[in-house]
C-alpha cells in the first residue's frame, strides 16, 4: 500500500509535472521605488503600507519573520515602535506558577500572528488557510508586480464560461483564477495619516511596497554595499589585466 | 626541476623536515605550464576558488542553521535578518552553487573540446567525473536544507528514484529517509552529508591536481610540451592571468549576489515545505535540469524493465559514459582545432545539453516529450557511436610538431 503510493507520488511527480499549473496573464511590470540597483524603499510608501497591512491583511494574514524593532529601518522612531507593538496582544510564560500570560507586544516580539495556528485559521477562513506574508513577495513569480496584480486583479463576475465554487472570488493572475480571499481593497478601505487618497491602486502599491521590504529588509544594504564592491573589483580586475599584460609582454 | 637552495635560515630549518617550500616552488612556483594557454584554461582554478568559497559560507552558515522539519525554513530566514551580514553569507552560498557549476561545465566542455581526456590523463579526467558526481549530490542535500516546497518535493523526488532497485528497493528508500517518509531523519542525515562531502571532494581535488602534475596541462593544439621552449613557469604567468580571471568572475557572480540574489532560485521555495500540497511543477535546480530531462526521457517499459529504472540508469548512465569517454574517442588526434567534423560535432553536443536542459526544466507534456527524448537519443549517439567511428573515419588536418612550431607560425590563436 505504501509502496504503491509513493510509486504514484513519483509517477505523478515525474510525468505528470506541471501539467496542472494554470498560467495566469502576463503581468504588467510596475514602477516601483525599489527597482534597479540603485533603488531603495519608498519611506512614505512603506508607512501607509504598514497601515493598510495592519488594518486590512493582518486580520487574516500573519507576518511572523518580522519584528516589530524591524520598523525601525522603515523610519519609526523607538516610541512609535514601541506604541506599534503594544496595541498587540502576545502570549508568554510560563510564569512563575506555571501560567501561560498574555501581555502587550514588545518591540522586540515578531509581528502577531492572528490565529493561534493552522487549523484555526482554516476554522475561521471557511477552510483556506492565508499565508504568511513574510517572505510572500519571494514566493511568487513575479514577485512585487504579481501582489500588485492580485490585489487589483478581482472581477465582480466571472466569465461566463467560469464555474466558480461557493464562496470563491474570481481573481485574473490568480493561478487556476478562483481564490479564496475577498477582494481585500476597497476605495477608502483605510484612511491615510498623510491624507493620500487611498484608491485600490494606492493601498495596493503600499501595501505591495511594504510586502516586499518584509521580504527582503536587507535590500538598501546589501544593493549599496553591492555598488561598493563592483566599483572596488572594476577597479582591481582593470589593474590586474593591466598587470597580466604587462607581465606576458616579454613573451611576445 | 632542480632542488632550490634556501637561504634564510628559519626556512631552510622548516624545508629540511617537511619540504613545504621546495613543493611549492615545484608545484606553484617553477611549475611547468605550456605557455599557450587560452582562457578556457581559467576555469579549473575558478572553480577551486568557487570550492574554497563554498566550504568557507557554509561552515557560517551551519552555525546559524537548525536542521529540523519545524525550524529550518525560518532559521535561514532569521540568518538573512537577524545574524550580521547573514543575508551576504546566504546569497554568496546560494549562488555560488549555480557559478560553481558554471565554472565546472565550463571546465568540462574545455576538456571535451580539447580532448584533454586522452592519454596520459584518463585517471585525471575520471577523477574529475567523480568529482561531477560529488558535486551533484552535495548540491541536492544542500537545496534541500532550507526546507521550501522544493526542496521537500526533490528530495521526495529524488529518494523514490530508489526504489527502482529490484527487490530492495523499497528498503534502501525507508534506510536513505530514516523512516516511511522524508521527514525530520532525512533532514538530518542530508545536513550531514551536505557537511560531509566538501571535504571529499576537497581529497578528489587534491588527487585531481596530483594526477595533473604528472603528465602537466594539455593545451590548445593538444601536443604534449617537448622541452623547455614549450612552457613557462606557472609564476608568475598564470597567477596572474588567474588572479585577472577571478576578478572577472567575481564581478559576475557578485552581481548575482548584490543584485539578482533570487535569479536562479525557484520562488517555490520560498514556500515552506508541505508534505501534503505537491507543487504543479517540481524542478530542480537549473544545472541538473539535463539529467533530470534524460530522467523523463524513458516513458515506456522495455521487456521486462519498467521505464522509471530504464530513467534513472539513463540519469547515472549519462555522467558514467564519461568515464569510459577516453576508450571512447577513438582518434589519435586531441584537440578539435585538428579534427573540423569533430569541431562541429561537439558544438551540435553542446546544443543538445542546452535542449535537455531546456527540457528538464518544462513540464513533461506536449513536444517537450518528444524533444526530450530525441535530445536524449543524440546524447548517448555522441558518446556511444559517433565519437567512435568519427575517430576511425574522420581526417584529420596536419597537427604542429610542438606547441613552440605552432606559436612562431601563429597557428595558437586559430
Amino acid at each position: 500500500m505504501r509502496g504503491s503510493i509513493l510509486g504514484a507520488a513519483v509517477a505523478l511527480a515525474l510525468a505528470t509535472g506541471a501539467a496542472s499549473a494554470a498560467e495566469g496573464p502576463k503581468l504588467v511590470a510596475q514602477d516601483w521605488s525599489f527597482d534597479g540597483i540603485f533603488g531603495t524603499y519608498d519611506r512614505a510608501a512603506l508607512r501607509r503600507g504598514l497601515q493598510v497591512h495592519q488594518e486590512v491583511c493582518a486580520s487574516c494574514h500573519g507576518l511572523k519573520l518580522v519584528a516589530y524593532r524591524n520598523l525601525g529601518a522603515v523610519g519609526f522612531s523607538a516610541d512609535e515602535i514601541k506604541a506599534i507593538a503594544a496595541e498587540f496582544e502576545v502570549t508568554d510564560g510560563p510564569n512563575n506558577d506555571g501560567d501561560m500570560f498574555t501581555r502587550p507586544a514588545r518591540p522586540a516580539d515578531r509581528f502577531a500572528s492572528p490565529f493561534a495556528n493552522a487549523q484555526a485559521a482554516r476554522a475561521a477562513n471557511n477552510g483556506a488557510l492565508p499565508p504568511d506574508l513574510s517572505v510572500i513577495t519571494k514566493a511568487r513569480k513575479g514577485g512585487g508586480d504579481y501582489i500588485y496584480a492580485l490585489m487589483s486583479g478581482y472581477l465582480e463576475e466571472p466569465p461566463a464560461d467560469f464555474e466558480l465554487a461557493d464562496g470563491m472570488y474570481y481573481n485574473k493572475v490568480f493561478p487556476g483564477h478562483q481564490i479564496a480571499m475577498s477582494p481585500p481593497l476597497g476605495d477608502d478601505a483605510v484612511e491615510y495619516t498623510d491624507g493620500t487618497q487611498a484608491t485600490t491602486a494606492q493601498m495596493a502599491k503600499d501595501v505591495t511596497t511594504f510586502l516586499v521590504w518584509a521580504a527582503e529588509p536587507e535590500m538598501e544594504e546589501r544593493k549599496r554595499l553591492g555598488i561598493k564592491v563592483m566599483l572596488f573589483l572594476l577597479v582591481l580586475t582593470g589593474l590586474l589585466y593591466a598587470l597580466k599584460r604587462k607581465i606576458w609582454s616579454d613573451l611576445h | 626541476m632542480t632542488t632550490p637552495t634556501w637561504t634564510n635560515p628559519i626556512v631552510k630549518w622548516i624545508d629540511y623536515r617537511l619540504p613545504i617550500f621546495t613543493f611549492t616552488q615545484h608545484h606553484l612556483v617553477e611549475y611547468p605550464t605550456p605557455k599557450n594557454l587560452n582562457y578556457w584554461w581559467n576555469f579549473g582554478s575558478l572553480a577551486g576558488i568557487m570550492l574554497v568559497i563554498m566550504v568557507a559560507t557554509g561552515i557560517f552558515l551551519a552555525m546559524s542553521y537548525t536542521p529540523h522539519v519545524d525550524h529550518a525554513f525560518d532559521s535561514v530566514e532569521r540568518i538573512m535578518r537577524d545574524v550580521n551580514y547573514g543575508w551576504l553569507l546566504r546569497y554568496l552560498h546560494m549562488n555560488g552553487g549555480s557559478i560553481f557549476f558554471i565554472a565546472v561545465y565550463v571546465h568540462v566542455f574545455r576538456g571535451l573540446y580539447y580532448g584533454s581526456y586522452k592519454a596520459p590523463r584518463e585517471i585525471l579526467w575520471m577523477i574529475g567525473v567523480l568529482i561531477l558526481f560529488a558535486m551533484m549530490a552535495t548540491a541536492f542535500t544542500g537545496y534541500v536544507l532550507p526546507w521550501g516546497q522544493m526542496s521537500f518535493w526533490a528530495a521526495t523526488v529524488i529518494t523514490n528514484l530508489f526504489t527502482a532497485v529490484p527487490l530492495v528497493g523499497e528498503a534502501i528508500v525507508n534506510w536513505l529517509w530514516g523512516g516511511f517518509a522524508v521527514g525530520n531523519p532525512t533532514l538530518n542525515r542530508f545536513f550531514s552529508f551536505h557537511y560531509l562531502l566538501p571535504f571529499i571532494i576537497f581529497a578528489l581535488v587534491f588527487v585531481h591536481l596530483w594526477a595533473l602534475h604528472v603528465h602537466k596541462s594539455n593545451n590548445p593544439i593538444g601536443v604534449d610540451m617537448q622541452g623547455p621552449q614549450d612552457s613557462i613557469p606557472f609564476h608568475p604567468y598564470y597567477t596572474i592571468k588567474d588572479a585577472f580571471g577571478l576578478g572577472v568572475l567575481l564581478l559576475v557572480y557578485l552581481s548575482f549576489v548584490f543584485f539578482a540574489p533570487n535569479f536562479f532560485l525557484e520562488p517555490d521555495n520560498y514556500i515552506e515545505a508541505n508534505p501534503l500540497q505537491t507543487p504543479p511543477h517540481i524542478v530542480p535546480e537549473w544545472y541538473l535540469m539535463p539529467f533530470y530531462a534524460i530522467l523523463r526521457a524513458f516513458t515506456a517499459d522495455f521487456l521486462w524493465i519498467p521505464a522509471k529504472v530504464l530513467g534513472v540508469i539513463g540519469m547515472f548512465a549519462s555522467v558514467g559514459v564519461l568515464f569510459i569517454l577516453p576508450w571512447l574517442d577513438t582518434s589519435k588526434v586531441r584537440s578539435a582545432r585538428f579534427r573540423p567534423i569533430f569541431k562541429q560535432v561537439f558544438w551540435l553536443f553542446f546544443a543538445d545539453c542546452l535542449v535537455l536542459g531546456y527540457v528538464g526544466a518544462n513540464p513533461p507534456e506536449g513536444y517537450f516529450i518528444p524533444l526530450g527524448q530525441l535530445a536524449t537519443a543524440y546524447y548517448f549517439l555522441h558518446f556511444l557511436v559517433v565519437m567512435p567511428v568519427l575517430g576511425i573515419m574522420e581526417k584529420p588536418r596536419p597537427v604542429p610538431d610542438s606547441i613552440s612550431a605552432a606559436v612562431i607560425s601563429g597557428k595558437e590563436d586559430t
